[in-house]
């Protein structure tokens, strides 16, 4: 039982830690787990999943911006992208407000084009991160079950 | 694309087609005149001379007598001489050849006949050939005597002993006889060349033939040449000119001078030039041009030299001038080109230099700004937490310690105000506002504040002239800045007398431009003090940068000497000026001249109200937004007595002087307590409570925030100036009203905690930050955005408001402009203006002026300089950057909250 508890810490920490080198995530998820306490146990999972939520409104409501070749509304999609920049980086999904950063510089010169590759971008980084973090949320759930506790993980 | 015009230009020289010395027109119309003129007539026939002109009589004259003359004619003779001699040696040597060709015959001859004397020996050998032999030297005989007897030897030979013999003989004969024919005739003809060669005419015809040559030579070259030439004799009047200016006549040039015949410009020149030669006697040459009317502007290269006589005597000139104006012109082009070439060279050399300076410039003072920036929030940590450690139990000597660790501290925090300040300015980012406000009430709180920390004997005043209007239009913290400025340093460079300042409105000055002119009321500020003064030599640079009068000032007063800089720049800024005038030993006065609008005064009656019901608690006194004159006398005695709280007025000088403007406004905003008619008996009095209540206060200070209001331990403790704590008590009991909540006094001192604003769009970061409150143990209130905030701030006092900057609806920036903007006037005119619906609620009575400043800290995503330079400008006090963390979170409340 105990060796098995220590496989799963084991599994969970390093898919952690390839997270952060992979770039997926930064500090600001540190911080976040650290919020994390007896009181709120699933406070991570609760803003991620917010987050995600949030993720896939705004970018449904930027593409439909996006759509008609001409007359775009950038000034919504700015906002749009803004949102989801300050959302990104509170919750630490580095990869998502690096493609953010550029993605308002096309918003920003009213690139069309580069707004919808960035777009596509976003899209591709925030489903990937929700399937890397529901892995992660898993091997915690795992964890939990096995009657073991979650491993503090130093990510430097 | 320099190097390509000048070969063009080049180019275009050499090629340009030569155009002819004079004007072609000129030229076709003098011939036409001199085809009319009798006396011109021969002339015209003798085309080859047709541009000569010479005095025939005196040129021989003048060959005979010069030098140059007779060395021509010796040379002429010499070289006739030679041509003789040529031929002579010529005939010589043919004479001579021909002797030789005829000794050479001879010789043949002779060896001939020996020959034939040989062969003929054999015979001789034989007795037979007797005869023979005998007729052979008979022969031999004979040929020595040829001439004489040839026919009969011929006939003798014809002796028929042998044939051959005298077949050859006879050949020989023939023979000799050509070649003596020959001779004959060559000496005939030697005779006859000697002859003729006597006979040839004199060298003279010869002399005169190459003359004419030569003539014709100097013709054939200098025909369409753009030269002159001339001789002139020593009283400088043409005897001889070639190629002169075609209209004039030979009578008009000869036996005149030049400036008998031309006018203009030049003319005398060249005559001095000649004239110098003469007397010098040394040949020279001269670029002169000439401007006259006959054929314009021309230059001349001339060469002038003096001709002698053979007594070496000076008889004259010789002159030739060589026109050169295109070529003086094109040089002329080409140096101006060059000039300009370099000039522009030198313009883009000094242009890349000051760009490059400029451009360094700016890097530095971006630099400075940015790392002033950066110290400055470490450093405010610094001297915060020193503040706050001043107000624990400390024994004497740390207390000391903290004082000078807080002290120095202050002056670091004020240079880098001072240098933050400078550079906003200077780099054209600080913006003005414009704000309503009264003049009166500035100049009372800058006095007030001064005087809650005045430490010498002092008298301020403030002296405002009734036509000063009671509501102006400024940027009311720019002025403030200012006087406080102002004030202070005449505070610090005054030890005894009096500091004022006297507002008056005056015409409108002559440096007001167009648009000033409209709108404004000119209001002349003076600051005026009776101390030490300014040497006049100190003056000029009074306004600089780090510069103060002297350097034993500076050692003895200390001071960034930014101060005045930035006045100046400021009153620049806001499209005055700034002089001084002073006396040594006598005092100084600092006068600003400023413009403003004048506002309409519908809102003032509100304001008064507001005021007035402030006013009204006390016992009554001057009403302030009309009072003229006010003076405050230093609080010495209160002040000194109170061991504990001393240490607080004693960074207060440096905080209420230095620190930026915007926290000048806590001392000014609290102050409807600290009037003037409080007697000195109640200051004491006061005092000797405050200490009291600071020592009741400060270990539990908890409490104390819940209030929101009479914070006395926080990092604005200004209002722990004896003046101000029963401001203090006041404000307690005037607020309590609008805090429904609060049950009781006691109850609220021990539940209460700090009341933490959150303004924020982002649901994510609201939830993070909320998290990480709770985690530091504090909750918060939420407004999602500008408009929700102000209506919060409205509605219940706040300790701290954390302020997004990029918000939907309304930005963090305004938001927090109108909360100053309310907390400098006490309404919400300029929110309501500004389009917010101000939501009245039931209880009115909350909208009292705030008795705090209000800290804002920006939350803002970009983390440059200038946004955080942006976030100061609105009236922020910090900012953190984002994403926001529990380090960062935890130290911003700590800074603010404690």
């Amino acid at each position: 039982m105990n060796t098995v508890v220590a496989q799963l810490q084991r599994q969970f920490q390093d898919y952690l830690v390839s997270l952060y080198q992979q770039g997926f995530l930064d500090n600001q998820f540190t911080e976040l787990r650290k919020l994390q306490d007896e009181g709120t146990p699933d406070f991570v999972a609760e803003v991620v999943s917010l987050f995600f939520d949030d993720c896939s409104k705004l970018i449904n409501s930027m593409s439909r911006s996006l759509e008609r070749p001409e007359n775009v509304d950038f000034k919504q999609v700015d906002s749009g992208v803004h949102q989801l920049k300050g959302s990104s980086s509170s919750v630490g999904a580095r990869r998502v407000k690096n493609v953010c950063i550029s993605f308002k510089e096309c918003c920003d010169v009213q690139n069309r084009e580069g707004c919808l590759r960035c777009l596509q971008q976003v899209d591709y980084e925030y489903k990937m991160l929700k399937t890397k973090l529901q892995d992660l949320f898993n091997l915690e759930q795992q964890i939990v079950q096995a009657g073991g506790a979650i491993p503090q993980v130093n990510i430097n | 694309m320099v190097c390509e015009m000048e070969t063009d230009q080049i180019e275009e020289m050499d090629v340009e087609g030569l155009s002819s010395m004079w004007p072609e027109d000129v030229g076709t119309q003098a011939d036409n005149q001199f085809n009319v003129g009798d006396s011109d007539t021969l002339k015209e026939v003798d085309i080859a001379e047709k541009h000569t002109m010479a005095d025939l009589t005196r040129l021989p004259e003048l060959m005979n007598t010069t030098d140059q003359g007779s060395s021509q004619l010796t040379n002429l003779v010499r070289q006739w001489e030679y041509m003789q001699d040529h031929a002579v040696r010529l005939l010589r040597e043919e004479l001579k050849i021909l002797t030789r060709q005829r000794e050479e015959a001879e010789a043949k001859e002779l060896k001939i006949i020996e020959e034939h004397n040989f062969e003929s020996q054999e015979p001789e050998n034989v007795p037979v050939l007797d005869e023979t032999s005998h007729l052979f030297r008979r022969f031999r005989q004979k040929k020595r005597d040829e001439l004489v007897d040839r026919e009969r030897v011929v006939i003798d030979e014809e002796f028929d002993t042998v044939a051959y013999w005298k077949q050859k003989a006879l050949s020989l004969e023939k023979m000799l006889e050509a070649s003596t024919e020959r001779e004959r005739r060559l000496i005939e003809k030697l005779n006859e060349s000697l002859k003729t060669m006597e006979s040839h005419s004199a060298p003279v015809e010869e002399l005169t033939q190459n003359l004419k040559r030569a003539e014709g030579f100097l013709h054939f070259i200098l025909q369409n040449a753009p030269i002159v030439m001339g001789h002139q004799d020593k009283d400088l009047r043409y005897l001889f000119i070639y190629n002169k200016f075609p209209s004039l006549r030979e009578q008009d040039i000869l036996g005149k001078t030049d400036v008998e015949i031309f006018h203009g410009g030049g003319v005398k020149e060249s005559e001095d030039f000649k004239r110098e030669v003469l007397e010098k006697g040394k040949a020279s040459k001269r670029e002169i041009t000439f401007e006259t009317e006959l054929f314009g502007s021309k230059t001349f290269l001339i060469y002038v030299e003096p001709v002698y006589n053979k007594a070496k005597e000076k008889i004259g000139i010789n002159y030739m001038g060589m026109e050169v104006t295109d070529q003086v012109r094109k040089r002329e082009k080409m140096a101006k080109l060059r000039e300009d070439n370099a000039v522009r060279k030198a313009m883009e050399s000094e242009l890349t230099k000051t760009i490059h300076i400029t451009e360094e410039t700016m890097r530095a003072k971006q630099m400075l700004a940015t790392m002033s920036h950066e110290i400055r929030s470490p450093l405010s940590g610094v001297v915060g937490m020193a503040e706050i450690l001043s107000t624990t139990k400390l024994d004497k000597e740390q207390r000391q310690l903290l004082n000078v660790m807080i002290s120095s501290g202050d002056l670091v925090l004020q240079l880098i105000n001072d240098i933050l300040d400078l550079s906003k300015v200077e780099s054209g980012v600080m913006k003005l506002e414009a704000t309503k406000f009264r003049p009166r009430e500035v100049v009372k709180h800058v006095l007030q504040t001064a005087a809650a920390s005045l430490k010498k004997d002092l008298t301020l005043e403030g002296n405002i002239a009734d036509e000063v209007p009671i509501l102006v239009v400024g940027d009311v913290l720019r002025i403030r800045q200012i006087l406080t400025n102002l004030i202070s340093n005449a505070i610090k460079f005054t030890h005894r007398g009096k500091v004022g300042i006297k507002l008056q409105v005056i015409s409108q000055p002559s440096f007001a431009n167009e648009e000033q002119k409209e709108t404004s009321v000119w209001i002349c500020c003076d600051v005026y003090d009776t101390g030490i003064g300014i040497p006049e030599n100190a003056l000029p640079c009074l306004f600089k940068k780090y510069m103060q009068a002297s350097a034993d000032h500076a050692r003895k007063y200390g001071g960034t000497g930014l101060g005045l800089a930035i006045c100046k720049q400021l009153v620049e800024l806001m499209g005055g000026q700034l002089t001084v005038t002073s006396q040594v030993n006598a005092g100084s006065t600092f006068t600003f001249i400023l413009p403003y609008k004048v506002a309409t005064s519908d809102d003032h009656s509100d304001d008064q109200d507001e005021f007035s019901d402030m006013v009204d608690h006390h016992q009554p006194e001057p009403d302030d937004t009309t009072e003229g004159y006010f003076q405050f006398k230093p609080l010495l005695g209160s002040i000194y007595s109170n061991g504990g709280s001393v240490t607080g007025n004693n960074f207060l000088p440096h905080k209420a002087m230095l620190t930026t403007p915007l926290k000048l406004t806590n001392g000014f905003v609290s102050d409807p307590s600290s009037n003037t008619g409080q007697s000195e008996t109640v200051q004491v009095e006061n005092g000797g409570y405050m200490d009291e209540s600071r020592q009741n206060c400060c270990p539990e200070s908890a409490h104390q925030y819940g209030n929101g209001n009479g914070r006395c331990s926080s990092k604005e403790s200004e209002s722990c100036s004896s003046s101000q704590a029963s401001s203090e008590m006041e404000s307690e009991l005037t607020v309590s009203s609008p805090r429904e909540e609060e049950k009781t006094e006691t109850e609220v001192k021990e539940t209460s905690q700090p009341k933490i604003l959150l303004v924020e769009d982002n649901k994510i970061n609201i939830m993070v930050a909320k998290s990480m409150m709770k985690q530091l143990g504090y909750t918060m209130d939420i407004a999602n955005n500008g408009v929700e905030a102000i209506n919060a701030v409205k509605d219940s006092s706040y300790d701290l408001v954390l302020m997004d900057v990029c918000m939907p609806v309304m930005d963090g920036l305004k938001a927090t402009r109108l909360i100053r903007s309310y907390e400098e006037s006490g309404n919400w005119e300029a929110a309501i203006e500004a389009g917010v619906d101000i939501k009245t609620s039931e209880n009115d009575q909350a909208c009292v002026p705030p008795t705090n400043r209000l800290p804002i800290v920006a939350m803002t995503a970009n983390t440059l300089a200038e946004s955080s330079e942006e976030c100061y400008a609105n009236g922020m006090d910090s900012f953190i950057s984002k994403p926001v963390t529990l380090q960062k979170l935890k130290q911003c409340l700590q800074q603010y909250l404690q």
